[in-house]
């Protein structure tokens, strides 16, 4: 889960890392109060989970505090890049003398955190690296040692940025492993015409598999703008919402990927993404049919299981059942294989459902489910 | 000859005495594996009865290992205690821990297998249905009578699309089928078992399978190009998927990859892998490419 700036800022400022003065706000009125408290003069910055919010109008300096409240009343709503800008955080401006790039990112292929560093920072750090790779330092870190005060001069001096920046990047390090977060960035990190090392804006990257032991951020309700996904999450379920006519319904992360991917072979559009995951009971199938019948888009839905630990005759039983509580509006074409297939075809035979359609295989199955949703 | 898992292996279970614990290992029994143990601190001095098979549980991983020689541990003890649960099995001994657990914290992972690297155990996993030599033995939550003994090696980073290529391919058989996991984070990378199905002489051909996100596949196409003589058959998932979770300008430079299926895909044709547009197309492509195309 990424965090917004503002709790990024509050995260850098406990673990002692300074940061500009600045407070959080959904109201134009509040934000002119705030505006008076933190001296008058504000930057406005919207705060959405997304890059580009500079370019997109919503970072301003506003002079006093009526601006500040004119200011917020014109960012707070704004869309940026698809995000309703909900909040703004009004922060102190800073007198900036020179910007820096830091970070630790998890790289995957190493399987250790790494840190890197930048004394060109402010800009887009992907460009520096086209253009400079050089002026960027990359070091990693080793988990067993973190990182110390002198891992921290090393990255300091590969990067060649001042030494008080070294506590920065001990601090930082904290951020990120008593958080548990998978990116902590700093961009820019500046220095001040006063000598002062600040944290001007940040990103972090929470682990979702840490929740347990984190809990202080709680879910994340900034990635479900869509009603249906909200209600998918309501109900437990591993659904994201496409723009094609063909529901799917599978189980495992990897085959429900594969199974939009070849019903997209077969000329027409996936709906959703939906894995079931081993838990195809009655219930889970009955809340998965009914989230996706209730998007209007969809013209036929298809059901493709290979049953490994899961026997296809529960699958099956649980179709029959969500059967009896969802009406089905929509052809469903059901693909079983595996574990007890026979069994699970036999099932759905049996209850002979107009509008339930079965197929032997994978392929077979995306095919008839694209045609019966191309001729709806 | 299989690689990482053959008959002689002998394995304990972590978390045998749990719900899953318990389902897995009598499903392991049955398909032939060794198990010589279960571990469990609470549980230690019990005996667990699998049908015909009397199961022993251990006080940690150490006592049990030196009571059986056991050199592969099966983790299924949920995430909090996962990381607990691997260094013990490294600090044991152990050479292989399979981890099954779903959902261990990234900063964990990145511990236990640094860990495990510097001590000489290979962990496969976390979050992966674990491996299986045919005919031999089963560590983890595959099934094993989807398909029989065989000359391709598999490796992948899904289950379910682990089991639909076996199933596909369930005529031909395989030597072993190993999934890595899907975590940021594994233990034991494409490239690993691509090297040990290269040195395997029970393996004729490698299906090898890739999704969306991170650049293991296009490294893994580098490796092939230049190390792997035997036919390379891959599969990659997630052309429509939505972009996923993006790790900021950080995780971009990291990857120098976009990580796209597209990418994937390109990058192993490049390297003269045959890439199938379905699972089944890639099977298709198997059997040609063993000469079994009828």
């Amino acid at each position: 889960m990424d965090l917004y700036e503002h709790q990024a800022r509050e995260l850098f400022e406990e673990h002692g890392i300074v940061v500009p003065r600045a407070e959080v706000t959904d109201s134009p009125l509040q934000a002119r109060e705030i505006a008076r408290r933190l001296g008058g003069r504000v930057v406005v910055k919207a705060q959405v989970k997304t890059g580009g919010r500079g370019k997109a109008g919503g970072v301003r300096m506003a002079a006093d505090p009526t601006a500040a409240e004119l200011t917020a009343r014109q960012i707070l709503g704004m869309d940026i890049k698809g995000h309703t800008v909900g909040t703004v955080m009004l922060a102190q401006p800073v007198d900036v003398e020179q910007e820096f790039y830091v970070s630790y990112v998890l790289d995957r292929a190493a399987g250790r955190f790494l840190a890197i560093a930048s004394a060109e920072g402010g800009m887009e750090i992907e460009e520096v690296a086209a253009r400079r790779p050089e002026a960027v330092a990359r070091v990693h870190i080793d988990p067993a040692q973190g990182v110390t005060s002198a891992r921290a001069s090393e990255i300091a001096e590969a990067a060649g940025l001042p030494p008080q920046t070294v506590d920065v990047l001990v601090r930082l390090w904290e951020v990120l492993v008593r958080e548990d977060a998978v990116l902590v960035e700093v961009n820019p990190l500046v220095r001040t015409a006063q000598g002062r090392i600040v944290a001007l804006d940040g990103k972090v990257t929470l682990d979702d598999n840490a929740r347990f032991r984190q809990a202080r951020w709680g879910a994340d309700e900034s990635v479900r703008d869509d009603p249906l996904e909200t209600a998918a999450a309501a109900k437990g379920l591993n659904y994201v919402r496409l723009d094609g006519e063909v529901g799917v319904i599978g189980n495992g992360a990897g085959l429900v990927m594969s199974t939009l991917d070849v019903v997209a072979g077969c000329g027409a559009r996936p709906a959703n993404f939906l894995d079931i995951g081993g838990g195809a009971s009655a219930q889970v199938m009955a809340d998965g049919l009914s989230v996706i019948l209730s998007d209007p888009a969809v013209k036929s839905v298809l059901v493709n299981v290979f049953g490994g630990i899961t026997a296809c005759d529960a699958v099956a039983e649980g179709i029959v059942r969500a059967l009896d509580t969802v009406r089905l509006t929509r052809p469903l074409v059901v693909r079983l294989d595996g574990n007890n297939a026979a069994r699970g075809r036999a099932i759905l035979d049996e209850r002979a459902h107009p509008l339930v359609h079965q197929a032997t295989t994978m392929d077979g199955a995306a095919l008839r489910a694209a045609e019966l949703a191309t001729a709806a | 000859m299989a690689i990482h898992l053959t008959k002689d292996s002998k394995v304990l279970v972590q978390g045998m005495t749990g719900g899953e614990g318990m389902k897995h290992t009598r499903r392991m029994l049955a398909a032939g594996t060794n198990v010589v143990g279960g571990v469990n601190p609470r549980k230690a001095g019990r005996v667990v009865d699998f049908d015909d098979r009397a199961v022993p549980v251990f006080g940690s991983v150490r006592e049990g290992r030196e009571a059986t020689g056991a050199d592969v541990s099966v983790v299924f003890v949920p995430p909090a205690f996962a990381k607990a649960a691997v260094l013990e099995a490294a600090d044991a001994g152990i050479d292989l821990a399979v981890v099954i657990t779903e959902g261990i914290p990234v900063h964990d992972s990145v511990a236990f297998t640094a860990y495990a690297r510097r001590t000489g155990m290979r962990v496969i996993g976390p979050n992966c249905p674990g491996l299986i030599t045919p005919g031999q033995s089963n560590a983890g939550i595959i099934p094993a009578d989807i398909t029989k003994p065989g000359p391709i090696g598999l490796v992948s980073k899904s289950g379910t699309l682990t089991y639909q290529l076996m199933y596909e391919l369930r005529d031909i058989g395989f030597s072993t089928c190993v999934g890595i996991g899907g975590d940021p984070v594994t233990g034991t990378s494409h490239i690993d078992c691509l090297t040990a199905f290269e040195a395997d002489p029970d393996t004729e051909l490698i299906v090898m399978i890739g999704e969306i996100g991170g650049d293991a596949e296009e490294r893994a196409a580098a490796f092939v190009r230049d190390h792997v003589t035997k036919p390379v058959v891959g599969y990659i998932a997630g052309f429509t998927a939505p972009e996923g979770r993006t790790m900021g300008h950080a995780g971009a430079i990291v990857s120098g990859s976009t990580g796209t299926a597209r990418a994937k895909k390109e990058a192993l044709e490049a390297a003269g892998v045959a890439v199938g547009s379905t699972p089944t197309e890639t099977a298709r492509l198997a059997l040609a490419a063993l000469g079994r195309d009828t």
